[in-house]
């Protein structure tokens, strides 16, 4: 098992036709992904590499069953793209697109409340079952099938700590990047909940970041809910109030909330051990198993 | 991205909202200029962006014009937590009796809009949060329909605010959140609202941040942007297209992806060095941008030594690689060690390329950092 996506997942990408929609609907078909069609207004009747591409996200469903969206559309029109694919009602929708505008976002989360619809991301690296589908831009070779659950708010960091794992032989069953934009679909929680859930994940890696309060509810959830163990680990903690670094949502307010520090002691209250290095993580994770 | 003081207030007033009459100036002379056609008394009030001016002395409430020159002598030139103030915002004086607090945020918990007022304004309103939370009014916006009239007045008076000004506030707290949305702002703070004498409501402060991600549709604001920045290095920055943040330590740090920069800023610190930014190339980064991001943190002159982090998932690294191969070939002598760490997607055809004999080359992560903090320190004994 695993969870959200598997070799049954039937994908259309969003934006097929632009460079980085091309690209990544090749290396998804090349990872064994069903990519089953594409959605560009326009450009309805073309192929890209052997995928028929529809002008309509809805079309594209009807004509090839598709129940999962992968959006590589800009900035700009990306809101438009990910309330095209809730409307549709399939059941997951990932944004990769970075720099939708936070309001954007605030008015798809009302949207997102009212659908069925899982929505991971946007700013994501996208979400991987090893060895049977990945939707997103993931780095497939460094994946190996296991029994580690990993979510994350970083894309680089999620592979930085991958490389660790399976270095050591530790497969993973799933792993989602979330995204590190403030508006976000799928939570920590939304993630550990389904983890938990998941019969063949036996142990979970989140990896958070400095900003608004995920992670402390995540830490609560854990506490509450969790039988599965959990390693966390948390970027940020030289990072100076009032500045953003990087991801639009990793900002520690002025006030002070949001610090690595409170999201620590949180995950540690909640019997969770944060690693101070990618390696300490792994460890934690061979401990567990 | 924060806009000045007096650009918020060149919006507010744009949009209805009552602020004190005001010049900005970058000299004593006109400064002095700005208060004998404002009159006293006045506020001279340093134009940078940082938290607590008032507390650091950037503002000053002078009531004659030797006062006036002597605090626009003192705050023009001033180094106020690390910046350099060099224009400063003279203010006619508000007579005031009471001052509130006034805000519109972006809740990401809720994902929605959140207003917020309290009566205990003109001080730290985060103290307040945390000290008295009850003390500040909130209502959340549906970002689908927009603010309601009815839930602006809803949250004056749910606040105390007086009755004989509460429908004034309400109208100033209505303007706020069009121009919240309007401009895309991802936060609106006036602290504090003042009350006059004659019952007139008046803004006395504005702190207005804007959505970087929403530029692109906001030419307007872009250009002020341009006009924001207190730092070459941010300025450069800007000019390329990186996230960068500058730090006070010394070793200089450029990778990809915000999570792991942020990662490898914290090793430096966890090994026992001091970062000196926080620089990330994006993703899918080509040569060039490896040759800019080189370009930045060697012009930093807080950077005794460099680590280069890759993780490549759309980044090559033999894209990496060349670029890194290009930035030093230029120099006779490398300005500043640089320790290369390269994994992920080409790595192993980036390694072959990469000139070491230009750069030292670690394997993983921590090794990296390791290094780069060594080689800092040999640098600083």
């Amino acid at each position: 098992m695993s969870i959200f996506v598997d070799d049954d997942t039937r994908v259309v990408v969003q934006g097929i036709t632009g460079g980085e929609g091309k690209f990544h609907a090749g290396q998804m078909i090349e990872y064994g992904t069903n990519v089953v069609a594409g959605a560009v207004p326009g450009k309805g009747g073309q192929e890209v590499d052997g995928v028929p591409v529809y002008d309509t996200v809805d079309e594209a469903v009807e004509a090839e069953d598709a129940d999962a969206s992968v959006i590589f559309v800009p900035p700009a029109f990306a809101a438009d793209a990910v309330f095209e694919a809730l409307d549709t009602d399939l059941d997951l929708a990932v944004a990769i697109t970075e720099g939708i505008p936070t309001q954007d976002m605030a008015k798809v989360n009302k949207r997102l409340s009212e659908t069925d619809t899982r929505l991971i991301g946007p700013n994501c690296p996208g979400i991987i079952t090893p060895g049977e589908a990945k939707l997103g831009i993931l780095p497939g070779n460094i994946f190996s099938e296991g029994n580690v659950g990993l979510v994350s708010r970083s894309g680089t960091l999620t592979y930085q700590v991958v490389d660790n794992l399976t270095e050591r032989g530790l497969g993973q069953s799933t792993a989602i990047g979330i995204g590190g934009d403030p508006i976000i679909g799928t939570s920590f929680v939304d993630a550990l909940e389904a983890f938990e859930a998941d019969t063949e994940t036996d142990a979970v890696v989140m990896c958070g970041e400095i900003g608004g309060e995920d992670e402390e509810q995540a830490a609560k959830f854990i506490g509450e809910h969790m039988d599965t163990p959990v390693a966390g680990f948390i970027a940020g903690r030289t990072a100076p109030p009032g500045k953003r670094m990087g991801h639009a949502g990793a900002i520690v307010s002025g006030s002070g909330t949001g610090t690595a520090q409170s999201k620590i002691d949180a995950l540690n209250d909640a019997g969770v051990p944060v690693g101070d290095t990618p390696e300490e993580v792994a460890d934690h994770v061979e401990d567990f198993l | 991205m924060k806009l000045h003081e007096y650009q918020a207030k060149s919006l507010f007033a744009d949009a209805g909202i009552p602020v004190p009459d005001s010049r900005l100036a970058t000299s004593v002379d006109e400064a002095l200029d700005a208060v004998d056609e404002i009159g006293y008394p006045a506020a001279i009030k340093a134009q940078v962006h940082v938290g607590g001016r008032g507390k650091a002395g950037g503002i000053k409430i002078a009531t004659d014009r030797e006062e006036a020159e002597q605090y626009a002598e003192e705050i023009l030139g001033m180094d106020l937590k690390g910046y350099t103030v060099d224009q400063v915002l003279v203010e006619s004086g508000v007579d005031f009796v009471d001052e509130l607090y006034v805000g519109v945020t972006m809740d990401r918990g809720e994902g929605k809009p959140v207003l917020m007022v309290s009566t205990e304004g003109g001080v730290d309103i985060e103290e307040v949060a945390e000290e008295n939370p009850d003390a500040i009014a909130r209502e959340h916006v549906d970002p689908a329909f927009g603010l309601h009239p009815y839930q602006a007045r809803k949250v004056v008076y749910e606040a105390g605010v007086d009755a004989d000004v509460a429908l004034d506030v309400a109208s100033i707290l209505s303007t706020l959140y069009d121009l919240y949305e309007e401009n895309d702002a991802s936060e609106i703070e006036v602290n504090p609202v003042m009350i006059t004498s004659d019952r007139d409501v008046v803004a006395a402060d504005a702190v207005m941040n804007i959505d970087e991600d929403a530029l692109f549709r906001q030419p307007d604001l872009a250009e002020m942007a341009e006009e924001s920045y207190e730092d070459d290095l941010e300025r450069k920055a800007g000019e390329y297209g990186f996230d960068y943040v500058r730090l006070s330590g010394n070793v200089g740090i450029i990778g990809n992806g915000a999570g792991l920069v942020m990662t490898t800023l914290d090793l430096v610190d966890y090994y026992g060095g001091a970062p000196a930014n926080f620089l990330d190339i994006g993703g899918g980064a080509k040569a060039e941008r490896v040759t800019q991001a080189l370009d930045m943190v060697f012009s930093d002159e807080n950077v005794d030594a460099v680590v280069f982090n890759i993780f490549g998932g759309i980044t090559r690294g033999d894209e990496v690689a060349k670029g890194i191969n290009e930035a030093l070939e230029q120099f006779d002598e490398i300005p500043k060690k640089v320790v290369v760490r390269l994994a992920g997607t080409n790595a192993e055809e980036g390694m072959e390329i990469l000139n070491t004999d230009l750069v030292e080359v670690e394997e993983t992560l921590e090794d990296a950092v390791q290094r780069a903090v060594a080689n800092a320190d040999e640098v600083t004994q």
